[in-house]
């Protein structure tokens, strides 16, 4: 089980819920993935308008929790004032906080990210903060009252992966004891299984699933594909050696000339 | 008086936060509202008077990463 503020969670894999061809196939996915966790986000609502209200049912009778987002806030005053109107509606301290600092790349604003992560957590929000792979950035979100790290492995959406594996170690080295969630730039299963075997505690990931040719099919690999990562982290990995190293034992063997 | 709901100017008659959404046909507990960049909770929108030219916001769940 996998804990985060006090609640248990069974599944290592968070699931955001943009993108999908349809209600049904989101569904679908969710339960694929065996996630306890999907990401939502709040938009402006027309008059008379009931989309809101049929999404939010939807997920409700999913019977997994809610990670609302403020994507798309650009400063500290729209994500701290999304993030509250999102504690109203969605009925949870849970914030996964973005505050995004270029329109071309989705990188995090770091300063602003930090200064809203003070506001909030003050304010009695669990935040969960999207952001960087820089470990100065990092200590002063766990300063602001951070409990969690979600660092991107590469750009959302992009489906990179993992493409600083050494910043990616270097954080879950400093940061033996804050759960770590890589959040964005996962595009394969096998991304997932490379973070999960660096010792990451879970993943968050959207677009590689929901616009995969089978989003349910997809949801079921990265499943398997976190698990796998995890259990292989916690057997202890082989390290690789730049030598040939039988595996076969040599004592014993027939010589025949 | 002038208002601008979510982003669209329009003449409304409400005097106050709650009425408007009456006045607009928003229903439901699923919405949430800013006034001028702050939070006005459900709670409150009864008594939260407008005025010419308010900035209001009226939000739902939707679907995100």
């Amino acid at each position: 089980m996998f804990d985060l503020f006090g609640t248990k969670l069974a599944s290592r894999l968070l699931l955001g819920t943009a993108q999908y061809p349809s209600p049904a196939v989101l569904a679908e996915a969710v339960k694929a993935s065996g996630t306890s966790v999907v990401t939502a986000s709040l938009r402006r609502e027309m008059a008379g308008g009931r989309g809101g209200e049929q999404f939010w049912s939807l997920i409700r009778s999913l019977g997994v929790r809610v990670l609302p987002n403020t994507a798309g806030c650009h400063s500290v005053k729209e994500a701290v004032t999304t993030a509250k109107m999102a504690r109203e509606v969605f009925g949870t301290s849970w914030i996964k906080l973005e505050v995004i600092g270029n329109h071309d790349t989705l990188q995090p604003d770091v300063f602003g990210l930090v200064e809203a992560a003070r506001i909030l957590c003050e304010d009695g929000f669990d935040v969960f903060p999207y952001t960087t792979d820089d470990l100065v950035v990092a200590e002063r979100l766990l300063g602001a009252g951070c409990k969690v790290l979600m660092p991107w492995c590469a750009p959302i959406g992009s489906a990179l992966g993992p493409v600083n594996m050494m910043a990616l170690r270097s954080m879950r080295g400093h940061f033996p004891d804050v759960p770590l969630i890589v959040d964005a730039g996962l595009g394969r299963p096998s991304h997932a299984a490379t973070v999960m075997e660096l010792g990451f505690d879970a993943v968050l990931l959207n677009t590689a699933i929901a616009k995969a040719a089978d989003p349910v099919g997809m949801a079921r690999a990265f499943s398997k594909a976190v698990d796998a990562g995890r259990e292989a982290f916690c057997s202890g990995l082989l390290e690789p050696r730049d030598v040939a190293v039988p595996s076969t034992p040599t004592i014993g063997r027939a010589v025949f000339s | 008086m002038k208002l601008i709901v979510n982003g669209e100017a329009l003449e409304a008659k409400a005097a106050t936060l709650d009425a408007l959404l009456k006045e607009l046909d928003y229903e439901g507990g699923w919405l949430a509202t800013a006034l001028n960049g702050d939070v006005v909770p459900a709670a409150k929108r009864p008594e939260f008077q407008l005025s010419e030219g308010d900035r209001i916001e009226i939000l739902s769940p939707m679907q995100g990463g």
